[in-house]
């Protein structure tokens, strides 16, 4: 037993296409990949919305003219 | 793989593609240098983490859903006829993986996801130290694998129906991708608005030069280098004629471009260089010798002439990309002056104005010639190129912009909040940093008066 139907590799190259492990469950790891992608956005977002919150609520003009002259 | 010559045939056009993957990279780290170099220092690590963060984005959305939409929407769908069944390069497929019936997909796959994220990084220049990073990781999810690749599918396809019906040709993308990149680009550009203090009262724009004028110029001759990956990578390197199985008769195998018809790597050579000098010169004399916009104009050029830079004499493509990049620059400053329009590293211009005009002068230059190597395509002709160029930068490139910036800039989410744009959009890292330098320099010091 393999994980990927391949226990050796007496055979003809011809004859083998894929060859990664748990085929048959492509359509479940497209559907994991995109939660992980929409869920970047959804996370990112939100970290980002709270870091310029941050940075509104702790602007000064001294800090902010020091950052200005450091071109 | 059958025989020998069609095992060296596969293993050769699959290292190929691989080659041009690695050169293409330069692009995206001339694109980072660039923008670093052109932003300034309180905006450092968001403008390159800005760029950075489309790769892995562009990446998984191109496998997910980019690279099949090339393959179903050669149609339209809707145009000349349905959806292709693009299922061999849906994600899903066994060939979308490690599969050793299948060497060229993914190389295939990958030289076309460098050309998506370029597109996105050419969105990317023109919108720094004002965007979000949430809203920018969206455009450039939509630029990257959706609206490039569906005018690749379109007009960068042997069977694209802009190139059945209207005869386009765009052999080195003038238009696919840099005509609307370019003008996705300015779609943004107009609802996100300047820069805090690009322009004065009166309305006069000021200058903001780039806070590392040699990182901005090294940065370019990158995007050079990794130019010759993107050109090869345009090109299928090796093929027959009974591959092909079009109207080219003989046996003779031969290299193409992206409609299969016959191309020389050598052609194209002389074309990227001596367009690029083309450029160059003319950028430089009218620039007054600028070093930013003679290495831009330079870009324009290649850019300019890169739709027919398969089939132009090399001194036509010079003269090609003189024109080109004499228009961008005037264009550039024009809209800049009118539209109060900052772009700030002249993205807009270099790829969207260069490539629009390059694809309209391949109209006129490449008139009558056939636009494919099957039967029945409308010959290349300039009301197809007009068409197609104003399909790329403002149909597929603007319109979606602008109305989707909108949405974002009604949600609030384009835009950085004024203070924060003032303060610097490296506030945030900033302090998290210099809190980390102060506790180990006190720790440091508590130590070193231990020794004593």
């Amino acid at each position: 037993m393999s994980t990927n139907g391949m226990e050796s590799w007496a055979v003809d190259l011809k004859d083998i296409g894929a060859i990664y492990p748990f085929q048959g469950t492509e359509v479940i790891l497209v559907i994991l990949g995109v939660i992980f992608w929409i869920g970047f956005h959804v996370m990112q977002a939100r970290v980002e919305a709270s870091e310029l919150a941050d940075a509104e609520r702790d602007f000064n003009s001294e800090h902010s003219n020091k950052s200005i002259d450091r071109y | 793989m059958g025989n020998n010559v069609e095992a060296l045939t596969t293993v050769f056009t699959e290292f190929y593609y691989w080659v041009t993957v690695v050169f293409m990279f330069l692009i995206h780290v001339g694109f980072c240098m660039y923008e670093v170099g052109a932003s300034r220092r309180r905006n450092h690590m968001h403008t390159l983490m800005k760029n950075t963060m489309l790769i892995p984005l562009v990446t998984i959305t191109f496998f997910f859903f980019g690279w099949w939409i090339y393959w179903a929407f050669p149609n339209g769908p809707g145009f000349i006829g349905g959806l292709e069944d693009g299922s061999a390069n849906a994600p899903w497929s066994p060939t979308m993986a490690t599969n050793l019936s299948d060497r060229i997909t993914g190389v295939f796959w990958a030289a076309f996801l460098l050309f998506s994220w370029t597109a996105a990084s050419i969105v990317s220049g023109s919108v720094i130290e004002r965007i979000r990073s949430t809203a920018f990781w969206i455009h450039a999810v939509l630029i990257g694998s959706v609206f490039w690749i569906i005018d690749a599918s379109w007009g960068w396809h042997y069977a694209g129906w802009m190139v059945k019906v209207l005869g386009y040709h765009d052999a080195y993308a003038s238009g696919v991708i840099h005509a609307i990149a370019g003008g996705y680009a300015l779609g943004v550009l107009v609802v996100l608005g300047p820069r805090l203090g690009k322009f004065a009262a009166d309305g006069t724009p000021r200058d903001i030069p780039p806070h590392n004028p040699w990182l901005v110029t090294i940065g370019l001759f990158l995007i050079y280098t990794g130019f010759w990956g993107f050109y090869a990578a345009c090109n299928v390197p090796i093929i027959s004629p009974e591959v092909i199985d079009g109207q080219i008769t003989g046996v003779t195998w031969t290299a193409t471009n992206i409609y299969l018809a016959p191309t020389t790597l050598g052609a194209i050579t002389f074309n990227f260089l001596m367009s690029l000098s083309g450029g160059l010169l003319v950028a430089y004399i009218v620039s007054k010798g600028d070093p930013f916009w003679t290495y831009s104009g330079g870009l324009a050029g290649i850019i300019t002439a890169s739709a027919g830079n398969d089939l132009y004499h090399p001194i036509q493509a010079m003269f090609i990309a003189g024109f080109g990049t004499y228009c961008a620059y005037k264009l550039h400053y024009w809209v800049e002056r009118k539209f109060k329009i900052d772009d700030a590293v002249g993205a807009v211009a270099v790829h969207g104005y260069a490539g629009f005009i390059g694809v309209v002068i391949a109209g006129f230059m490449l008139w009558g010639q056939p636009s494919s190597p099957y039967e029945g395509y409308a010959a290349i002709n300039p009301l197809g190129q007009l068409l197609g160029a104003i399909i790329m930068f403002g149909v597929l490139g603007f319109l979606p912009a602008y109305i989707v910036s909108k949405i974002m800039a009604g949600m609030g989410i384009l835009r950085i909040p004024a203070k924060a744009e003032l303060q610097g959009l490296d506030h945030h890292s900033e302090i998290a940093y210099q809190a980390a330098v102060d506790d180990v320099t006190n720790a440091e010091r508590e130590l070193a008066a231990a020794q004593k």
